[in-house]
C-alpha cells in the first residue's frame, strides 16, 4: 500500500501545566485526536486528523489546548503552494474528486471590501434610529405596474389592483436554503424558530421538510430543486412560498451530493429515499431546458399552490447571469435568488466550488441593471446569497440592487461553525452539519434560535444605524441607490460593472 | 424550592458538569490546583450516567419526601430550611450508608476523602446558580422554580 504522503495540517499544543486530564476534549473530538492513557493518567494527541474545529479548545476547562497551523513548510514556491502540492498527494492516492464543504476560500476579489458607503454632512440631515422610526420591513414578490385606487362613497381609498403575492419579512436577511440531512435537525429547528420569531422566512432546502417542522410554514420557503427530494402536495402546501433550485453559488452546473452516512431514518423519511443511500440531485432539472420549460414548472407549483404562494428561482452567479435572470422574470418567477462565487455548500468538489462562477456584487449589479434597462425590474424581487458577512454587506449589495440578502454561512457561524470545510464528512462537531446522535444533541436548538435572532437583531440595528448615516429612512430608498456606493481600488472596467463611482467622484 | 432539572436530550456527555462540581467540592476551589495538587482529589457530587448516544447528569433531586430523611439515624441528613435543600451534616455521619441504600437515583456516595460520610449535592450551598448548571456548555442543565412531581424528581 505504500506510505501516504499526508502530514497532518494542523498541530495541537497542550499546555501541560495546564491539563488537568479531564477528558472532555477527548470525549468532543469526533476525529478521534485525543486519547486518555489510564495508566499514566495522561492526555495525549495524534492530530493526523485534526481539522482546526475548535470544539476541544471551546471545551477546555483549564484553556490548555491551542490549535495552530503545522509549521512544516515546503520549499518557497509562489506557484506550487503547499495547498496544491498536498491535493496532488490526496489524489493520486484516492483516483477521486476532491470534495470540500463551506464555500469558496480562495483569495478572489472581494468586492464588498472594496466599496465604501456614504453618509450625510450638513447638506442633508443624518437621521437618528434610536429617535426616529425606521422601516426595514421588504415585501418579496412581484410588484404591479401601476397602481389603481377608488374612492368609495365614503370617500375610503380602495386599491383596485389585485397584488401578487408577497413575502413579509421585518428585515431584509433570509436563512438561505440549507438541507435537512446537509444540516441536522435541531439545526434546522433552530433556524424555523429564529425565523418565526425574526419575522423573516428560512429555507428547506431540497431536503423536504420534517414533519414536526410543518407549524413554522409560514416563516419556510420550501425548495423544489432537481432530485425532487421530500416534493410532495402537503410539503408545498406547508410553506409561505415555493423556490425552484436551478444553481447554488458553490457548485453552479452540477447537482446536490448528500452522502449516504448522512442519510438517517429520518432524513431518508423526509426525502423519501432509501435510508444509507447517496442523495445524488441530478445537475440540471430533465424537465427543464430551456425558458419556456422553466416557465412550466414555474406555473405547475403556481397551481398547485393556488396562486396563493410567490414561486421564485434560485441560480447560481454565472457569466450570462444578466440575461438568464431576464428569461426568469419573464418566465413568470415572482422573485429571483442569485448566489454568488463564494456561497456555501455542504458538499461539493474543491475545484468546482473554486474555479465556478462570479462573485455575487457584480451578479446583481448586473441583472439589476439589465432588469432595469428591459423594465421589468418591478416584476421580480432579487434576493442576494453568497458570502453576506455582515450587515454592511447586507446595505451593500441593497444598494447594488438586491431586495433582500440570504445568509448561510453566517447564519451557520453563528451557530457554533468555525468554518473547518468538512460538511461532507458528517462530522461536525458542533452538531450542525451531521446526523450522528452523539453530534447532533450538541446544538440545543434553544440556545441556537437565541443566537441566530440575536444576530438578525444585531444586524437590523446597524443597518439602521447605516441608513440613517445616510439620511434614508425605509430600506426602499436603498434599494438600487448605488449612489450611496463608492469604490476603492478597482479598476474602470470593475467600477462600470458594479455601476458605481470611484471614491472621491462626485 | 429551585432545583436541578436535566434535559437529556441537549446532554452531550462532556462531564464538565462532574469537573466543576469537584473544584467547588475541592479545598482550594482552583481547577488546576484541585486536580493537581490536591490529595486526596475531591469528589463530584453528581455523576454523568451514559449508555450510547444517552447521557445525562444524575445528582440529587431534593425529594420532597426523601427517603434519606427518613433512614438517617443520626439526623445527619436534614432539609435545609431556607432553600429546601437535602443536606448531609458530616459532622453527624457515622457511615452507616442507609441513606445510599435507600436513594432511588443512587444520588448519594460515600466520601473518599476525609471523614467517612455520605456525600451529595449540596446545590452549591450559598451559591446562586449550582456550578454545573452554569458550566453545562449546551444548557442540558437548567436550575428553576417548578412544581415537583409526587416524589419529587423531574
Amino acid at each position: 500500500m505504500g506510505i501516504s504522503l499526508k502530514t497532518s495540517e494542523f498541530r495541537i499544543e497542550r499546555n501541560e501545566d495546564r491539563c488537568i486530564a479531564c477528558q472532555v476534549c477527548v470525549r468532543q473530538c469526533a476525529n478521534d485526536i485525543h486519547a486518555y492513557d489510564a495508566e499514566d493518567d495522561w492526555v495525549y494527541s495524534d492530530e493526523t486528523n485534526c481539522v482546526a474545529c475548535h470544539r476541544c479548545v471551546t471545551l477546555c476547562p483549564t484553556h490548555a489546548l491551542t490549535i495552530r497551523r503545522t509549521p512544516l513548510d515546503f520549499r518557497e514556491n509562489a506557484n506550487w503552494t503547499a495547498q496544491r502540492i498536498t491535493s496532488i498527494y490526496k489524489q493520486a492516492e484516492t483516483g477521486g474528486i476532491l470534495l470540500t464543504g463551506m464555500g469558496n476560500d480562495r483569495p478572489h476579489t472581494i468586492y464588498f471590501d472594496h466599496m465604501l458607503l456614504n453618509a450625510s454632512q450638513v447638506t442633508n440631515p443624518s437621521i437618528d434610529p434610536l429617535r426616529e422610526p425606521m422601516e426595514l420591513r421588504t415585501y418579496i414578490g412581484r410588484k404591479p405596474d401601476r397602481v389603481q385606487v377608488s374612492r368609495d362613497d365614503n370617500g375610503q381609498i380602495r386599491l383596485e389592483t389585485k397584488i401578487s403575492p408577497q413575502l413579509t419579512l421585518e428585515t431584509p436577511i433570509m436563512f438561505s436554503a440549507m438541507s435537512y440531512g446537509s444540516i441536522s435537525y435541531n439545526a434546522c429547528l433552530s433556524l424555523a424558530r429564529a425565523a418565526k420569531k425574526s419575522g423573516i422566512m428560512y429555507n428547506t432546502g431540497e431536503g423536504g421538510l420534517h414533519s414536526s417542522l410543518y407549524e413554522y410554514g409560514p416563516w419556510t420557503i420550501a425548495q423544489v430543486a432537481s432530485g425532487r427530494f421530500g416534493v410532495h402536495p402537503e410539503y408545498l402546501q406547508a410553506a409561505a412560498a415555493l423556490e425552484i433550485k436551478i444553481g447554488q453559488g458553490a457548485k453552479p452546473g452540477i447537482g446536490g451530493h448528500l452522502p449516504g452516512e448522512k442519510v438517517s431514518a429520518e432524513v431518508s423519511r423526509t426525502r423519501m429515499i432509501p435510508e444509507g443511500t447517496d442523495a445524488l440531485s441530478p445537475a440540471p432539472h430533465h424537465d427543464i431546458y430551456s425558458i419556456e420549460d422553466l416557465r412550466q414548472l414555474i406555473f405547475a407549483l403556481k397551481e398547485a399552490s393556488n396562486y396563493e404562494k410567490p414561486v421564485g428561482v434560485k441560480i447560481a452567479a454565472v457569466h450570462n447571469v444578466a440575461p438568464i435572470a431576464s428569461g426568469i422574470a419573464r418566465a413568470g418567477a415572482d422573485y429571483i435568488a442569485i448566489d454568488g462565487l463564494r456561497g456555501g455548500t455542504g458538499a461539493a468538489p474543491t475545484i468546482i466550488r473554486n474555479n465556478v462562477g462570479i462573485p455575487i456584487e457584480m451578479a446583481i449589479s448586473a441583472v439589476d441593471t439589465r432588469l432595469r434597462q428591459e423594465g421589468i425590474r418591478n416584476q421580480v424581487s432579487l434576493i442576494a446569497a453568497g458570502s453576506i458577512r455582515n450587515s454592511a454587506d447586507v446595505v451593500k449589495i441593497i444598494a447594488l440592487g438586491a431586495d433582500a440578502a440570504y445568509i448561510g454561512t453566517g447564519a451557520l457561524v453563528a451557530l457554533g461553525c468555525h468554518l473547518c470545510q468538512k460538511c461532507y464528512t458528517g462530522k461536525c462537531n458542533w452538531g450542525i452539519a451531521t446526523q450522528d446522535p452523539y453530534l447532533t444533541k450538541r446544538l440545543n436548538p434553544n440556545i441556537g434560535s437565541r443566537r441566530l435572532s440575536n444576530l438578525i437583531r444585531a444586524w437590523s440595528l446597524e443597518i439602521k444605524e447605516m441608513l440613517g448615516g445616510m439620511g434614508i429612512n425605509a430600506i426602499d430608498s436603498l434599494r438600487g441607490n448605488r449612489d450611496h456606493l463608492r469604490g476603492v481600488g478597482l479598476n474602470q472596467v470593475e467600477l462600470d460593472t458594479l455601476g458605481i463611482k470611484g471614491a472621491g467622484q462626485s | 424550592m429551585k432545583r436541578i432539572h436535566v434535559n437529556e436530550e441537549y446532554c452531550i456527555g462532556c462531564r464538565l458538569c462532574e469537573i466543576h462540581c469537584l473544584v467547588q467540592h475541592s479545598q482550594s476551589r482552583k481547577i488546576i490546583k484541585a486536580f493537581k495538587e490536591e490529595a486526596p482529589r475531591a469528589m463530584a457530587r453528581l455523576v454523568v450516567e451514559e449508555e450510547g448516544p444517552l447521557s445525562f447528569a444524575m445528582q440529587c433531586r431534593h425529594c420532597e419526601e426523601a427517603a434519606c430523611l427518613e433512614a438517617c439515624m443520626t439526623g445527619a441528613m436534614h432539609r435545609d430550611e431556607e432553600t429546601g435543600a437535602v443536606l448531609c451534616d458530616e459532622e453527624k455521619c457515622v457511615g452507616c450508608w442507609m441513606c445510599i441504600m435507600v436513594c432511588p437515583y443512587g444520588a448519594i456516595q460515600r466520601s473518599l476523602i476525609g471523614r467517612s460520610a455520605a456525600s451529595k449535592c449540596d446545590l452549591c450551598y450559598g451559591n446562586e446558580t449550582p456550578v454545573c448548571v452554569a458550566n453545562c456548555p449546551n444548557e442540558a442543565l437548567i436550575f428553576v422554580d417548578e412544581t415537583p412531581s409526587d416524589n419529587g424528581a423531574q
